[in-house]
């Protein structure tokens, strides 16, 4: 038999029962959506806090003051004491360290912004000229911080767009003095939009010179110390540089935590990767019982067609032409199943991100070739037991069979 | 030489503790050309007969040579072989296949035997036109006759110009009338040289053939013709 003849007398034989055929390519498909989804879901998931991550800048080393005693990066950091202050004078020092391309240090508080009358809580973000390239930030208008000496406290600010665009809504806000906290600040800039970064909405800070921010909220410590590395490979010895200097600084006493933009990413990397995998095994499950379905509507397919299988016999079709038959009907329903539900899978995904324009929910490569994979797989596996009952039937007793 | 010869057949089934002698120490020679009936109540052996010569079941003991060839030996796949190309089942319940078109009914022994599709197409509108059915062909069989329906299994069972045609109580689903006009089809392919073999409990249908061979209880108790 041809294998054109074989493919044709297949699928005849598989629209021949039309609500079978349906029944079971719908149960197929459902499954394979099924994994598209959820792993477009999942991966999506790591794809966002990925870009969070990366927003922040590049090649970065992070220093938090207080020691981790585990290492590694700990929200309990963020909020314990410390028994001795990051300064920028420590920002400062990093500066010179051979591995480091620029710093930047950062204290973060919140307060009050006023003008004309209108009153805004704003998150205020003391730093230096540096921080704008270190997060890949763009200035909208005007200009950002001016470069230099940190220890002159100068008075200019600069607004986060949104907090622009509500206080000054359509007037200029360049040259404008605004009012945060006691005193007031010169508007010398405006940042353009930008999106989430460590929880920290850029759009809605204003940015002051690090010292005029320690003077407002009167300390002398540093939230953060940013420091980029000259380049990806230098990640690791400008962690060990950062450490060492301010080791030396702190009376040799580390009392603080370094951590790298790549660690916590790789962590967060791993967590919801795992995460993707366990949900395509959970929806691979669909697969599996999609596959004793096949098999289930194969045994049945044969039962009832047990007198064409005879009639065959007694034509000449040998046990391997009937098997190769109900094989690649198997084989031919699965496969049209899988690609139902890919089809459905790749636009459950595009609702999604219609749904929820921030999340990358595209499915991974390796998701769709495994479901696609194991739709085939189990269609065929589960066929193999149908079609060798049907080559194997008696021509005698099918026959006989009405 | 003989077409068909049967030598010392037995044929035994098991069912449950019991042996069933289907067939015992069968002998029979059956020439090309020849029109046979055989005949017998049931249970005396003859459907098993029928299968026997159409390779369809084994003999438990004794050989069977086709065109001189011992064909009890074969492997399954020659035996399928055998089948596809020189015999010809006709049944009484017509067994067409219910999806199919009369065409494609007719065209599926050569569709298994792998023959392309022009020279499929070619043949099928011929044998449809030769039996009456070109205006049928793509009717399926639940919109044809018995009649019809027989003939469209007449037709399958001879576009492989086999050299034998075995029919199962070809006329059993038929009326008189629809039953002659099969009959006298299967007797048309005879006289052209096809070696015809009926079945039948029916003794006036029987009576028909040149040869008759009686069966009971497993064994010949008559033949009519014997070579």
């Amino acid at each position: 038999m041809r294998a054109g003849d074989v493919l044709r007398f297949a699928a005849g034989s598989a629209t021949g029962s039309p609500l079978r055929t349906v029944l079971m390519v719908l149960a197929m498909s459902i499954g394979v959506a099924a994994v598209v989804m959820l792993t477009a879901l999942g991966d999506g998931a790591r794809r966002y806090v990925i870009n969070e991550f990366s927003s922040l800048g590049s090649n970065l080393v992070i220093v938090l003051p207080g020691r981790s005693q585990t290492g590694g990066f700990n929200p309990a950091n963020a909020i314990t004491g410390t028994p001795r202050d990051l300064t920028v004078g420590d920002a400062r020092a990093i500066q010179r360290a051979p591995s480091v391309l620029r710093t930047a240090p950062i204290t973060v508080g919140t307060s009050e912004a006023s003008y004309g009358g209108k009153l805004k809580d704003v998150t205020v973000v003391g730093t230096t000229a540096e921080y704008l390239e270190i997060r890949h930030l763009k200035v909208a208008q005007g200009r950002f911080l001016p470069a230099g000496d940190t220890g002159m406290s100068s008075s200019v600010v600069v607004l986060g767009a949104k907090i622009r665009e509500e206080l000054f809504g359509a007037e200029p806000a360049l040259g404008r003095m605004l009012r945060v906290g006691d005193r007031r600040y010169r508007v010398i800039g405006v940042m353009g939009q930008s999106g989430q970064g460590l929880g920290m909405n850029a759009d809605e800070t204003v940015v002051l010179p690090v010292t005029a921010a320690q003077a407002m909220f009167n300390t002398n410590t540093l939230f953060r110390i940013l420091v980029e590395a000259k380049s990806r490979e230098a990640i690791p010895a400008a962690l060990a540089e950062t450490l060492e200097i301010v080791k030396a600084r702190h009376d040799n006493e580390e009392d603080v935590t370094v951590i790298t933009q790549d660690a916590v990413l790789a962590t967060f990397d791993r967590i919801l990767g795992v995460l993707t995998y366990g949900v395509a095994g959970i929806a691979g499950i669909s697969l599996a019982v999609a596959g004793i379905l096949v098999m289930n509507v194969m045994l049945v397919s044969v039962t009832q067609r047990t007198g064409e299988i005879g009639l065959l016999k007694a034509l000449g079709a040998p046990g391997h032409t009937i098997r190769n038959a109900f094989l690649t009907e198997a084989a031919l329903l699965s496969a049209t199943g899988a690609m139902l539900g890919y089809l459905i899978g790749q636009g459950g995904a595009f609702a999604l991100r219609l749904l929820f324009p921030t999340l990358p929910a595209y499915p991974p490569a390796w998701a769709v070739i495994a479901a696609l994979a194991t739709a085939l797989g189990t269609g065929l596996l589960f066929g193999v037991m149908p079609a060798r009952r049907a080559a194997r039937l008696d021509a005698v007793q099918a026959l006989s069979k009405r | 030489m003989p077409q068909v010869e049967l030598t010392g057949i037995e044929r035994v089934f098991t069912l449950g503790d019991s042996e069933v002698h289907a067939l015992r120490s069968l002998d029979l020679a059956i020439e090309a050309g020849e029109y046979v009936a055989v005949m017998g109540p049931s249970g005396s052996g003859k459907s098993t007969l029928l299968n026997l010569l159409g390779l369809l079941d084994r003999p438990n003991t004794g050989t069977y040579r086709l065109e001189g060839r011992d064909v009890t030996t074969l492997s399954a796949e020659e035996q399928a072989q055998v089948r596809r190309e020189r015999i010809g089942f006709v049944f009484q319940s017509f067994h067409l296949v219910p999806r199919l078109t009369a065409a494609e009914n007719v065209a599926l022994p050569m569709m298994l035997a792998g023959i392309p599709v022009a020279e499929r197409n070619a043949r099928v509108g011929q044998a449809l036109k030769d039996y009456g059915l070109a205006s049928r062909a793509d009717h399926r069989p639940d919109q044809l006759s018995g009649g019809q329906r027989q003939r469209v299994a007449i037709a399958r069972a001879t576009i492989m110009r086999p050299a034998m045609i075995l029919a199962d109580e070809p006329t059993g689903n038929l009326d008189r009338a629809t039953g002659e006009d099969v009959m006298a089809l299967l007797e048309g392919l005879n006289a052209g040289g096809v070696t015809l073999i009926v079945v039948t409990h029916d003794p006036v249908l029987g009576g028909r053939a040149r040869r008759q061979v009686m069966m009971e209880d497993g064994g010949k108790v008559k033949d009519t013709g014997s070579a």
